[in-house]
């Protein structure tokens, strides 16, 4: 920095102000965060900047405190993969990262300036969550940090908002990432919970481990807050930039296409998918088929694995893939895959991102664990988030499609662009078997002899299986076409491109009334 | 000792191990049918069998054990 006057000194001044901002917190938190394979605040972001390049607001918050650089936040302007962001980021060598009055100012601003751009929003959270020293600065108030919460519902949609956690995210906090589109947490490091295990321990008497009650692994696999889990912040900083690299900046934009790439090499679908209907087999192989090599981005790989959901490209156009997963409870939906593909879609149909639907579903489960969990509610968010969603729709029926199964994964009466079927597609109200039994089960009673009950059986389902014979329901124009099997990556990348123009008008209202 | 649990409601079709085999993560031990699909249900961690709580047969909910692996 240029030397001023010995009378002003004022450039001097500012880079001894700077230097102990720069510093962050005490040596020891730093050590602290080291041991833990944690990252400074300002290391993480050099990884997530194009170039570690940013400019910073509010940098000199709480200058004057001494021992509360930036006030435990950095709030940053930067480029990734080329594109404008927004990025708070906690910094946990400052008391732990905690939220004063400042913090939540300068988090609010960021949200502003995000949305006044019109630009994607990142979280970078790592914080103990409220300095109750100062709660009534920063808690209740019009500014307070309710306020956050009430920015990121207002942004979302808009823009995109992607979450980082690379530490706690407790109490009130907790609801930063929830109101993300997707959060990415660090095994081992990231956790987020209302009460802590020793606050449990104290109000309800339970006692439990942190990582049983809020860790990243048990959100990811279990609760299903968490999208993404990985081992590394370098791996959390990576993947976040390369979600980002399928969304546009906000939502009046479409997502970028790019050069494709063919298909990774292996089996063809002639092989991969089984006749037999009950037979499980590998979505993922299918999947691999039908996309760019190595363009997959699994979103809730861990959690409800019956459904699979995540990015993709096909010949460069960005795509949005919800597949039923034979292989994982015979790729029957349930509360939690049904929560999982909604809130997928409603993803997806914001930012412009077209839908593909790979159908295998025997359909809804049944008995009485999930009829008192309420699969009837969570079944309707799912065929809600896929009815009112307008962005291009294709639906595909690999094998069999029963059910309200074939509801959920647009289905003919929803609007798909196309229904297509491949010739191993089996629509109906329920399978062979099951239906055979509903219809025919007091005559099937009351044949004795045993050869002919088994006769009369397989005659019926031979009828069964003509009724819904895939040739019929194209003459009757239930299905729109029958594709084989080696084709549908070609037919389905013509497809796409052909309803990229696709504008359908909102119905004229506030909004539904969205079933929870 | 770890649980192997039923992922969902159902019938056990097959069992593809006995009481003392070794099985390794990802092995597929027992096939329940529900939903007239066949489930395959594959042990979460490798060990031995040490006892099989189930039989061809049997209606398992979900979360029940099937069988318990050892060391």
């Amino acid at each position: 920095m240029t030397k001023t006057s010995e009378t002003t000194g004022y450039n001097e001044r500012l880079e001894q102000k700077l230097a102990t901002i720069f510093a962050g917190g005490h040596p020891k938190y730093h050590e602290k965060m080291k041991e833990s394979n944690k990252l400074f605040v300002r290391d993480r972001l050099n990884l997530l900047f194009d170039g570690g390049e940013y400019v910073e607001d509010g940098r000199f918050a709480n200058v004057e405190a001494g021992d509360l650089p930036a006030d435990g936040v950095v709030t940053a302007i930067g480029k990734i993969n080329g594109e404008t962001v927004c990025v708070m980021a906690n910094d946990s060598t400052v008391k732990a990262g905690s939220w004063g009055s400042r913090t939540v100012e300068k988090i609010i601003r960021i949200q502003e300036t995000a949305e006044k751009m019109q630009v994607p929003m990142l979280y970078l959270v790592d914080s103990a969550g409220a300095r109750i020293t100062d709660q009534l600065d920063m808690f209740p108030n019009r500014r307070g940090a309710g306020r956050i919460f009430h920015n990121q519902v207002r942004m979302s949609g808009m823009v995109p908002q992607i979450c980082l956690l690379f530490g706690p995210s407790a109490a009130g906090g907790a609801y930063i990432p929830a109101f993300c589109d997707i959060v990415i947490m660090v095994e081992g490091n990231a956790s987020m919970y209302l009460g802590s295990p020793r606050m449990a321990e104290k109000v309800i008497g339970e006692k439990v481990t942190l990582e049983e009650m809020g860790g990243a692994r048990m959100h990811c696999s279990v609760s299903g807050v968490g999208d993404v889990l990985v081992a590394t912040e370098e791996e959390a900083i990576s993947e976040a930039r390369r979600y980002l690299a399928y969304f546009p900046a906000n939502f009046a934009v479409k997502p970028e296409k790019v050069a494709g790439t063919v298909a990774k090499a292996g089996r063809s679908l002639e092989a991969i998918i089984p006749e037999n209907q009950n037979a499980p087999f590998d979505m993922y192989e299918l999947i691999d088929q039908l996309i760019d090599e190595g363009s997959f981005f699994d979103i809730k790989k861990l959690f409800a694995g019956e459904l699979i959901t995540g990015l993709a490209r096909i010949d460069g156009q960005v795509i949005g893939i919800l597949a039923n997963q034979p292989k994982v409870k015979g790729g029957v939906l349930f509360g939690d895959s049904a929560d999982k593909g909604a809130k997928f879609i409603n993803l997806c149909d914001a930012f412009s991102i077209p839908l593909l639907f790979l159908a295998d579903v025997p359909g809804f489960m049944i008995g009485t664990k999930v009829e008192r969990a309420g699969i009837i509610r969570h079944g309707a968010k799912f065929i809600a988030a896929m009815s009112s969603a307008t962005v291009p729709k294709i639906s595909v029926v690999v094998r069999k499609a029963y059910g309200a199964g074939l509801y959920a994964m647009a289905g003919p009466a929803f609007e798909p662009d196309v229904c297509i079927a491949l010739p191993t597609a089996q629509i109906a109200v329920m399978g062979p078997e099951a239906a055979v039994n509903a219809v025919y089960s007091n005559k099937i009673e009351a044949i004795e002899d045993p050869k002919e009950r088994l006769k009369y059986v397989q005659q019926k389902h031979q009828e069964y299986k003509e009724e819904i014979d895939i040739y019929k329901l194209a003459s009757e124009l239930i299905i729109d076409e029958i594709v084989a099997p080696h084709e549908l990556r070609k037919v389905l990348s013509q497809r796409f491109a052909f309803y990229e123009t696709k504008d359908l008008p909102m119905p004229y209202r506030k909004h539904g009334v969205f079933p929870v | 000792m770890t649980a192997l649990k039923a992922s969902m409601a159902g019938t056990v079709l097959n069992i593809l191990v006995a009481e003392g085999d070794a099985v390794t993560a990802g092995q597929a031990v027992i096939t329940i049918e529900s939903m007239k699909m066949e489930i395959p249900i594959e042990a979460e961690v490798g060990g031995k069998v040490e006892k099989i709580h189930v039989e061809v047969g049997s209606f398992v909910n979900e979360e029940d054990t099937l069988l318990t692996l050892g060391e």
